[in-house]
C-alpha cells in the first residue's frame, strides 16, 4: 500500500481581489521506500504541494491518505502526532533551534513524543553520527557551517523513524559541492535505511539523485517517471 | 513533559536577560512592597493592640482642663483641676472598680554612679489594678504609703535593667530629684502606651510622696489626670454621664459655663484605633497590591512580545510535532518561572526591607509566613492569569501561517 495517495487535490488562495487555482487536481501515490524530486517553475505549486503533504496545510477539495489514514478528518492534535511520528521536514533555511545544543535540536521531536531524557539523548546522538556529525552534540547552531546546520536537520527530521521525509528546497541555501554532498547522505539514508524522500528543487543534478522524477507546471502534474538520462549528478 | 519546557524556559530568560530582568523587577517591586507594607502595618496593629492590653479594659480617662478637640492637654501651665478627693468620690459611684488620680512627671534617677533620666508617676495602688499591671518582683505599695507619704517605688522592668544590671533591685535606694526611695516591686515588661510613651522605663510612686518631694512645685492635692476603672463594658455609658454630673456638681459649674475637666472612654477611641490601623494595614496591602498587577501587566506585555518574536519558532516547533498545548504550556511555564523568580527575589527585597525600616524606624514590621505565602499565591496566579492571554495567543497560530512569518 502506497505510503502517501493524493486524488483530485485542489488547492485554492482565496485573496480580496481573486481566487488563485495553485493546484488544480493533483493525483500521486508513492510507495515506501521511494525517493522522489518535484520540480517545476517558480509558482508552479511545489511548495504549496508540500505543505499538504506535511499536514501543514490542508486541500481545499480532494482526498489525502497518509500511512493509510485520511488526513482532511483529523483534528489538529491528531495532525501533530502526524507530523511528529510519521513525517520529517528538513527546510531550505535549516530552522533549528537557536539557543539549543545541535543534540537538543535533534532531539526535540522527541520531545514532543514523550520519549524519555535519556533515551532521547542517546538517539539525538546516534543520529548525528549517522548524518557525519559524531562529537558536534553540545555546539550550537550558529557555531557550524550550513551544510553542517542542514545535517542537523536532516538527524532531526530522521530520529523519530518517520515514513517519510519532506524536504523544500533542502540545498536552496548552500553551494554546489555542500549541496551534492548533502543529496550523497540524502541518497545514502534512502538505499541504506530504506527513508521515503521527496524533495523540491530548481536544479537538474540535485533532482537526478532521485530515483522518480515529478513534474509540476500550473498546478498540473506534467511529467511523472523516471529521472531522464540528461540529468547529471554534480559529484 | 514539562521538565524539558521548564529548561526552554529557562533558556528562553536567559537569552534575553536585560529584558528578562526588567519584567521581572516588576514583580520584585510588586511582592517586596506587599510583604513589606503587610509587615509595617502588622507592626502598627500589633503595637496598637499591645497597647491596649496594656492599658486595661473598660477605661475612662478624666482629665483636668476644657474638654479639647485632639489629644491630651498636658502642663498647660494653669493647676490642675481634680483632686485626690474627686478621685475618691467617683470611686464612691456604682459601676467603678478602681481609681487611678497620677500625677505625671519627668525626674533624674540615681543609683550610685549611674544617673538616668526618666519618667515618675505619682499615683494610689488603684492604678496597679486600672492598668492592669502584673509583678516580675515583688508587690505593688498601699493605701497606707499613699497616706504615709513613704518613699516607695515600683520601677520597670527596662529601668532595673539599666539601673541593676541582673540583680535584684528589690530593697535596694534609688535616689530620685534627690529623694531616697526603696524599690518594693518591679512591673512585668508592658510595651508602649498608646501615646507612644515606654511604660517599661518608669518610676511608680505614692502621689502624695511624689507631690511633696519630688515635683516640688505641683499643688499638693491636685492631679494631672484620673484613670477610672468600670465593672464592665455595659455600665461604660450611664457611668461616663455619672461622672460628668458629679465632678460638675464637685466643682460648682452651672449650666451653661464650661466644664473645667473632660472624660474620655478610652475604650471606645482604643476601638477607634484599632480600626483605624486595621484600615492602615489593608490600605497599604491595596497599594502594594497594584504594583503587583502593574508588574503582571509588564509580564503580559513581555509575553506578547515574545510571542511575536518567536512566531517562527512556534511554527517550526508544531512542524516537528508540537501540539498546540504543548506551545501554551511553554510559554505559560516562561510567565510562570518569569513571575516566580521575581516572586521569590521580591520575598528577599521584602523581608530585608522590613528588616530595614525596623533598623531605620520606631516601627516594628511583622513579617508573617501568611504575608510570604499570599505573596506567592498571589504572583503565582499573576503569571498565569497574565500569561495565559499571550500563551493561547501562541497556541492558535496557524502552523503553516507562522512558519511562513517573517
Ligand atoms: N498563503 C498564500 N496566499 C495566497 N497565495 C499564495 C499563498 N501561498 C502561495 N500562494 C501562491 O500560490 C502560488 C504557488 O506558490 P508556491 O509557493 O507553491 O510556488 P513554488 O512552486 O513553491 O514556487 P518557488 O519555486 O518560487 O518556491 C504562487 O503564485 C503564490 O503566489
Ligand atoms: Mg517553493
Amino acid at each position: 500500500m502506497a505510503v502517501i495517495e493524493l486524488t483530485g487535490v485542489l488547492k485554492d488562495y482565496t485573496t480580496e481581489a481573486e481566487t488563485l487555482h495553485v493546484l488544480k487536481g493533483i493525483d500521486l501515490k508513492i510507495e515506501a521506500g521511494e525517493f522522489v524530486a518535484i520540480m517545476g517553475p517558480s509558482g508552479s505549486g511545489k511548495s504549496t504541494l508540500m505543505n499538504i503533504l506535511g499536514c501543514l496545510d490542508v486541500p481545499t477539495d480532494g482526498v489525502y491518505r497518509l500511512a493509510g489514514s485520511s488526513v482532511g478528518e483529523l483534528d489538529d492534535s491528531a495532525l501533530a502526532g502526524l507530523r511528529n511520528r510519521t513525517l520529517g521536514f528538513v527546510f531550505q533555511g535549516f530552522n533549528l533551534m537557536a539557543r539549543s545544543s545541535l543534540e537538543d535540536n535533534v532531539a526535540l521531536p522527541l520531545v514532543y513524543a514523550g520519549v524519555s531524557r535519556a533515551d532521547r539523548n542517546q538517539r539525538a546522538r546516534d543520529m548525528l553520527a549517522k548524518v557525519g556529525l559524531e562529537g558536534y552534540a553540545r555546539s550550537l547552531p550558529n557555531r557550524i557551517s550550513g551544510g553542517q546546520q542542514q545535517r542537523v536537520a536532516i538527524a532531526r527530521a530522521l530520529v523519530g523513524q518517520p515514513a517519510v521525509v519532506l524536504a523544500d528546497e533542502p540545498t536552496g541555501n548552500l553551494d554546489s559541492t555542500t549541496s551534492a554532498e548533502i543529496m550523497k547522505l540524502f541518497e545514502r539514508l534512502n538505499r541504506e535505511e530504506g527513508v521515503t524522500l521527496i524533495v523540491v528543487t530548481h536544479e537538474q543534478d540535485i533532482a537526478a539523485w532521485a530515483k522518480r522524477l515529478v513534474l509540476l507546471k500550473d498546478g498540473l502534474i506534467q511529467y511523472d517517471g523516471p529521472i531522464p538520462p540528461e540529468f547529471r549528478r554534480n559529484e | 513533559m514539562i521538565g524539558p519546557l521548564i529548561g526552554e524556559a529557562l533558556r528562553a530568560m536567559a537569552a534575553n536577560r536585560m529584558r528578562s530582568a526588567l519584567t521581572m523587577l516588576g514583580m520584585v517591586i510588586g511582592v517586596g512592597a506587599v510583604i513589606m507594607m503587610l509587615a509595617i502595618g502588622k507592626g502598627v496593629e500589633d503595637s496598637v493592640r499591645a497597647s491596649i492590653a496594656s492599658m486595661g479594659s473598660n477605661l475612662f480617662m478624666v482629665v483636668s482642663g476644657a474638654p479639647q478637640s485632639g489629644g491630651i492637654r498636658m502642663g498647660s501651665g494653669s493647676a490642675p483641676t481634680l483632686t485626690l478627693d474627686d478621685a475618691e468620690a467617683l470611686m464612691d459611684l456604682p459601676g467603678v472598680v478602681a481609681v487611678a488620680p497620677s500625677s505625671p512627671g519627668g525626674a533624674q534617677v540615681v543609683v550610685g554612679p549611674t544617673n538616668w533620666s526618666t519618667s515618675v508617676t505619682g499615683t494610689t495602688p488603684g492604678y496597679f489594678t486600672v492598668a492592669e499591671v502584673k509583678f516580675g518582683e515583688g508587690q505593688p505599695f498601699d493605701e497606707s504609703d499613699v497616706r504615709g507619704a513613704t518613699r516607695v517605688a515600683v520601677i520597670g522592668p527596662s529601668l532595673a535593667e539599666n539601673l541593676f544590671g541582673g540583680d535584684s533591685p528589690i530593697g535596694r535606694t534609688i535616689r530620685v530629684n534627690q529623694s531616697p526611695f526603696t524599690v518594693i516591686g518591679v512591673t512585668e515588661p508592658r510595651g508602649q502606651s498608646i501615646d507612644g510613651r515606654d511604660q517599661d522605663d518608669v518610676v511608680i510612686i505614692p502621689v502624695t510622696t511624689a507631690q511633696r518631694q519630688v515635683f516640688g512645685t505641683q499643688v499638693i492635692g491636685s492631679v494631672r489626670f484620673v484613670q477610672v476603672k468600670a465593672e464592665g463594658p455595659e455600665v461604660m455609658e450611664r457611668l461616663q454621664g455619672d461622672m460628668e454630673t458629679l465632678l460638675r456638681d464637685r466643682h460648682r459649674i452651672r449650666v451653661g459655663q464650661e466644664d473645667d475637666f473632660s472624660v474620655r472612654n478610652m475604650t471606645s477611641i482604643m476601638n477607634a484605633a484599632a480600626s483605624t490601623t486595621a484600615a492602615m494595614k489593608l490600605l497599604l496591602g491595596a497599594i502594594a497590591s497594584i504594583s503587583l498587577i502593574v508588574g503582571g501587566i509588564g509580564i503580559m506585555n513581555i509575553m506578547l512580545v515574545s510571542v511575536t518574536e518567536r512566531t517562527r519558532e512556534i511554527g517550526i516547533r508544531m512542524a516537528i510535532g508540537a501540539r498546540r498545548r504543548d506551545v501554551l504550556w511553554q510559554f505559560l511555564l516562561e510567565s510562570i518561572v518569569l513571575s516566580l523568580v521575581g516572586c521569590l527575589i521580591g520575598v528577599l527585597v521584602g523581608v530585608g526591607g522590613a528588616r530595614a525600616v525596623a533598623n531605620a524606624t520606631e516601627l516594628k514590621p511583622v513579617v508573617t509566613a501568611g504575608s510570604v505565602m499570599l505573596g506567592f499565591g498571589v504572583a503565582a496566579a499573576i503569571g498565569v492569569f497574565f500569561g495565559f492571554y499571550p500563551a493561547r495567543r501562541a497556541a492558535s497560530l496557524q502552523p503553516i501561517e507562522a512558519l511562513r512569518y517573517q
